[in-house]
């Protein structure tokens, strides 16, 4: 009887061994798959709960960042906006001073206008005529005036523009003598500064009357490049 | 013997063929592997001690497993599907500890 019994135990531990082996074998596989998989993502062999934290917190993420995005793109849009209204302010103040600046005779100009040369007769052109000639092309809208004679460099015309007889042969305007012919330049509408000097009883009779010649001659360009230094205020302060 | 050589072959063709775990055994493959760990410790301690058996083995290898994946199975039910997964890995592990001590001490006598 001992015979059987031992095949069937060696049986029995050949079955066994082969088991072992492939449970041990499954063992292995089971650990390299695991060992895979958990390196190469954690997200999939998460658990419900876990991902669902993982998910909040990545909802409470999004909503911070969100936030902070606004609000940086709130900042962003304020200081481009800001910096727009700068840039228009500042050309706008450019073109502000640069007509201040030809109307106050600190910066040169051109345009259309006229060129007007009184020549002298006999007897010098007194100063109220050149005067006159002045208010008159003021009076039909001059914008800026230069005067140019024989002597003395040009005289820019401002609102302090003084004239006075300077002795026998000339004038002084704004303490430059001059002497005739005269040339004043003046950039404004042309046909009315024509017109206007060309009135009966003006300033082209009286400078007939007093031998002399007046020509107006209208242009399309003209240049105004005297300057007047400018004073600063001694006692008037702007008021708002 | 016959374990350890299954062991690595199960290693390298689990290295070589890359599968993907299926969704459904995604929870349980960690504990499943600690559970068959904790008996493999256990089956080498046994032959050391000279009192292997199998039959034993088996049985401890399967139920091990099975019970790991059960406890985990009801825990994700109950809702404390990360704190009982928790729980058993500490368990396993410490059983596991206790085997390498006990092994260590046939191995090194100290």
């Amino acid at each position: 009887m001992k015979r059987p019994r031992i095949p069937t135990a060696w049986r029995f531990r050949f079955r066994a061994g082969v088991l072992i082996g492939v449970l041990c074998g499954l063992l292995g596989f089971a650990l390299a798959v695991q060992v895979h998989s958990t390196q190469s993502s954690a997200l999939p062999s998460a658990r419900q709960e876990d991902l669902v934290r993982i998910l909040d917190d990545l909802s409470a993420r999004e909503d911070r960042l969100r936030t902070e995005l606004a609000a940086l793109q709130t900042a962003r849009d304020r200081i481009s906006s800001g910096s727009d209204r700068t840039v228009v302010a500042l050309a706008e103040a450019r073109k502000r001073s640069g007509e201040l600046g030809v109307l106050a005779g600190t910066v040169p100009a051109s345009g259309p206008g006229v060129v007007v040369t009184i020549g002298e007769g006999s007897r010098h052109v007194s100063s109220d005529v050149l005067l006159d000639a002045l208010e008159e092309i003021r009076g039909a809208g001059a914008e800026a005036v230069q005067i140019d004679g024989t002597g003395a460099s040009s005289v820019r015309v401002g609102a302090g523009t003084w004239f006075t007889d300077s002795g026998g042969n000339g004038v002084k305007i704004d303490g430059h003598a001059l002497a005739g012919p005269y040339t004043f330049t003046a950039i404004g509408d042309g046909p009315t500064m024509a017109a206007a000097l060309d009135i009966p009883g003006g300033v082209a009779d009286t400078v007939r009357q007093v031998g002399g010649s007046l020509d107006v001659r209208q242009s399309r360009s003209v240049q105004v490049t005297a300057l007047r230094a400018l004073k600063a205020p001694q006692y008037a302060r702007p008021t708002k | 013997m016959i374990g350890a050589a299954a062991l690595v072959v199960g290693l390298v063709l689990g290295i070589v063929f890359r599968p993907t775990v299926p969704i459904g055994l995604q929870p349980y493959l960690p504990i499943a592997v600690v559970a068959a760990l904790d008996a493999v410790f256990g089956g080498v301690r046994a032959a050391l001690d000279g009192i292997f058996d199998d039959r034993v083995f088996v049985v401890s290898f399967v139920s091990n497993v099975l019970v790991a994946g059960l406890i985990v199975f009801l825990g994700d039910h109950l809702g404390v599907g990360a704190q009982l997964s928790t729980g058993v890995v500490v368990v396993l592990g410490i059983r596991i500890f206790g085997n390498v001590a006990a092994i260590r001490r046939h191995v090194f006598r100290a």
